[in-house]
């Protein structure tokens, strides 16, 4: 019985953050068009519901009732697996995201060691979609996108470990906490900015979506999929974008703080502004996507391994040294 | 303690059955995806010892780098369509000895070091410098490392950057002819390297190198 109480009470709480994470990610991608439309003068989606919110939710209807479509030559039962891993990965990284300083589901002592392992799985789905669809377009997507985020995952992890050095734990909570005086974006605000170009590389968005690049692989690894399946590859994606965004909001952005400690500020609870900011870092992604052209394959390459792996292993060397001379080395 | 040894067997069961379906599966990029389930495994098993960071670092190099990069040469050599003849052609029967020498080898080998360990621990004169009760796994592991065994874990680091440049070295071959692409090249360019007024002469013409 004790056993059964612990389960439902955990159920409970999974619920009451996995509804609100989809939710938002439905608004969201609502929010990514409707952006997109007005850099391009465009109204975007606005008829279904209040200002078009519920588009997302009448595609995701439409999804539902298509047929699957299963290519008879593809390896049906890693086909079937793939978007399901997307999903499963994109959802379960939220586990350890601290609301705030209470409000956390698993508040673990490597939560951000967590959310990188997690984030570097989320190759894994795409990698099975291609190679279990047996064509060409989807393949050449998967082998893409498998070489774009290992390569990029390098340089975030490289990023976390400057962050790591100023604060000397792994946990997300003492990382927000570290960050009440000066939050990191200040004085590690280089890092910021690669941080951001290699979420947009991690999570195969415009200029880096060289996975799915419609003009030359139709839509790369998602091409055989249809119905629940491509909504879940899709929906997967965005719940990912989000996920990077409040990675970057808890490493950089001060997470639940609030910028000042004032008291108009003050009123608001923590939660709120974790969702602000990972909504202005998602913003920022919706404008690159409007206004970057895409990359090409091996420009994105040198950048990821000769450019931001140096400068971010530079940075380390620089963090690392500056904390050591001035003493301020976080040692308990 | 029941719904720890629950995990624990799940963990280990998933764990030895995926690592004989990697010898055993007949596809060679379902091998792969096997392997990539007992790594999981076994870093589920790690967490559950209570080492949560090797689990973790276990995820992020073997399961997040080095099995996609498995997966990736797996795929590109399109072994998928080839079916593994392990177990009929006669071809491979020869190897099987050397196999079954290898792993006894490496099966007397856990033998001595677990049975070392369980009766002679005064030989394994590990973790007696620090208290492991009050830091975290984390930082037990980073204060042993950097200061017992500086040298080892230099010396590791540098069997592995000499195997990657000798990797780089045995397969980078430069290709002639190729047209790339240099930034150096593009910015530095002035108008005088590339434009010059010509007089044409009628009936003459003009002569364009490249």
């Amino acid at each position: 019985m004790e056993y059964l109480s612990i389960f439902f009470d955990q159920v409970y709480k999974i619920l009451f953050l996995l509804i609100p994470v989809l939710v938002s990610v439905a608004m969201v991608v609502w929010l990514d068009r409707r952006v997109w439309a007005f850099v391009q003068k465009r109204q975007g989606p606005n008829v279904v519901g209040p200002f078009g919110l519920l588009q997302t939710i009448a595609d995701a209807l439409k999804y539902i009732f298509k047929e699957i479509i299963i290519p008879s030559s593809s390896n049906k039962v890693i086909f079937i697996l793939a978007p399901i891993v997307t999903m499963t990965l994109a959802l379960i990284a939220w586990a350890v995201i601290p609301f705030s300083a209470t409000q956390v589901l698993a508040d673990i002592n490597v939560g951000i060691l967590y959310l990188f392992a997690v984030s570097s799985l989320g190759v894994y789905g795409i990698i099975m979609g291609g190679w279990a669809s047996n064509s060409k377009y989807p393949f050449l997507g998967a082998i893409r996108s498998a070489a774009q985020m290992v390569s990029y995952e390098v340089s975030i992890g490289v990023i976390i470990i400057n962050v790591l050095l100023c604060v000397g734990s792994l946990n997300l909570n003492d990382i927000v906490i570290a960050q009440q005086n000066l939050w990191f974006v200040i004085p590690l605000f280089p890092m910021f900015v690669i941080f951001f170009i290699s979420a947009l590389a991690e999570t195969n968005r415009p200029p880096f979506d060289l996975p799915e690049a419609e003009a030359e692989l139709v839509a790369g690894y998602q091409t055989e999929y249809s119905g629940m399946m491509y909504a879940m590859f899709w929906l997967g994606e965005y719940a990912n974008i989000l996920l990077m965004c409040a990675m970057g909001a808890i490493l950089f952005l001060g997470g639940w703080l609030s910028p000042l400690e004032m008291y108009p500020f003050d009123l608001v609870p923590g939660p709120v502004w974790l969702v602000l900011k990972i909504l202005l870092l998602f913003l920022l992604f919706a404008l690159v996507k409007a206004i970057v052209p895409r990359y090409r394959y091996d420009q994105l390459m040198k950048l990821g391994w000769k450019v931001f792996l140096p400068l971010s292993l530079i940075w380390v060397v620089l963090t690392a040294s500056y904390l050591f001379y001035f003493n301020l080395l976080p040692v308990n | 303690m029941i719904a720890h040894s629950i995990f624990f067997y799940t963990f280990s069961i998933i764990a030895i059955v995926s690592a004989i379906m990697v010898t055993a599966s007949k596809n060679t990029v379902h091998s792969v995806f096997f392997l990539i389930l007992d790594f999981i495994s076994i870093s589920c098993l790690f967490i559950m010892i209570g080492a949560e960071f090797l689990g973790m670092i276990m995820l992020i190099v073997y399961v997040g780098a080095v099995a996609v990069l498995f997966l990736f040469v797996v795929m590109m050599l399109n072994v998928a369509q080839q079916k593994n003849q392990w177990f009929s052609s006669e071809e491979s029967s020869k190897h099987i000895p050397v196999g079954l020498i290898i792993s006894t080898l490496i099966f007397v080998e856990l033998i001595i070091v677990i049975g070392g360990w369980k009766y002679k621990p005064d030989l394994f004169d590990i973790n007696n410098s620090i208290e492991i009760n009050y830091v975290s796994n984390t930082h037990s592991l980073g204060q042993v490392l950097y200061t017992d065994y500086i040298h080892i874990f230099q010396i590791s680091g540098m069997i592995l950057l000499v195997a990657m440049i000798g990797a780089i070295v045995l397969t980078f071959r430069k290709r002639v002819g190729v047209k790339t692409q240099s930034y150096i090249k593009q910015i530095s360019r002035e108008r005088s390297d590339g434009v010059s007024v010509v007089k044409v002469e009628s009936n003459k013409g003009v002569k364009i190198d490249d």
